[in-house]
């Protein structure tokens, strides 16, 4: 197996503006690596809604991009509060964003699963207090 | 229908253009941008009312046509002159979200 190609990107907490810059990045890099345009969008919208999430709950963590010859794998790591019932939280609709996010557009309920929804397979390692790590991948 | 012709039909004000001979295939509209994230298909025309900075990242990480801004909604400078950096399509209409989705699925059926 091939060493993947890697990008890794710092996302700063509570900030809504620079919020979806990593992903941004992201894109274009995959769109020169030649990355077919639907998976580019995939990876995009989960890549954005984790990087929201860290923003807005975990004041902010890391997002690690390894483009492998047949995948794609993201991972994202906080050290925010973590998620006490992963299962509600993986409800659509659902969702503990403060009124001040939800004013923005944000706060829907949708993040996690949209994360699901685009990805080929998502695994949740979170502890209540400490953080949350989550790995997605998307096979090319 | 390109983006272009489609301005000129609804007489769309354009605040930001990039590439307005790219082709629109469809229609969303909502304000809430996890929902707009998740469901606006590609090269859709998105129409909400929302018109802060986050708009621009999910019109372009969901590969939206071009975002229209109902009931006259114009954002402030900075989002104005960081979509005109990204080249995104970004018009506004006095029209409300409601008949801008009535003139759009009609000229798209």
């Amino acid at each position: 197996m091939s060493e993947p190609v890697r990008f890794h990107f710092d996302v700063a907490g509570e900030n809504f503006v620079s919020a979806g810059e990593a992903s941004a990045t992201v894109k274009k890099l995959l769109r020169q690596l030649g990355v077919d345009p639907a998976v580019i969008r995939r990876v995009s919208i989960a890549m954005y809604e984790g990087e929201i999430n860290m923003v807005i709950h975990a004041n902010g963590g890391t997002a690690d991009i390894l483009v492998y010859t047949d995948r794609i794998v993201i991972v994202l790591e906080d050290h925010g509060p973590g998620i006490p019932n992963v299962g509600l939280a993986m409800q659509e609709g659902y969702s503990t964003a403060a009124e001040n996010v939800r004013a923005l557009g944000f706060g829907a309920g949708m993040g996690l699963p949209n994360m699901k929804r685009y990805t080929d397979s998502m695994d949740i390692e979170t502890a209540v207090g400490r953080g949350t790590k989550i790995t997605m991948e998307i096979s090319l | 229908m390109k983006i272009n012709e489609l301005r000129d039909t609804l007489a769309l004000q354009p605040l930001s253009e990039g590439d307005t001979d790219r082709e629109v295939s469809g229609g969303y509209t909502g304000d809430l941008l996890s929902f707009v994230m998740g469901r606006c298909p590609a090269d859709s025309a998105w129409i909400t009312i929302m018109n802060n900075v986050n708009v621009l990242a999910v019109a372009s990480l969901a590969d939206a046509a071009c975002v229209i801004l109902a009931e006259d909604s114009v954002p402030d400078d900075a989002v104005l002159s960081r979509a005109r950096t990204e080249g995104i399509n970004l018009y506004t209409s006095p029209m409300t979200a409601y008949e801008l989705c009535g003139r759009l699925y009609a000229l798209l059926s």
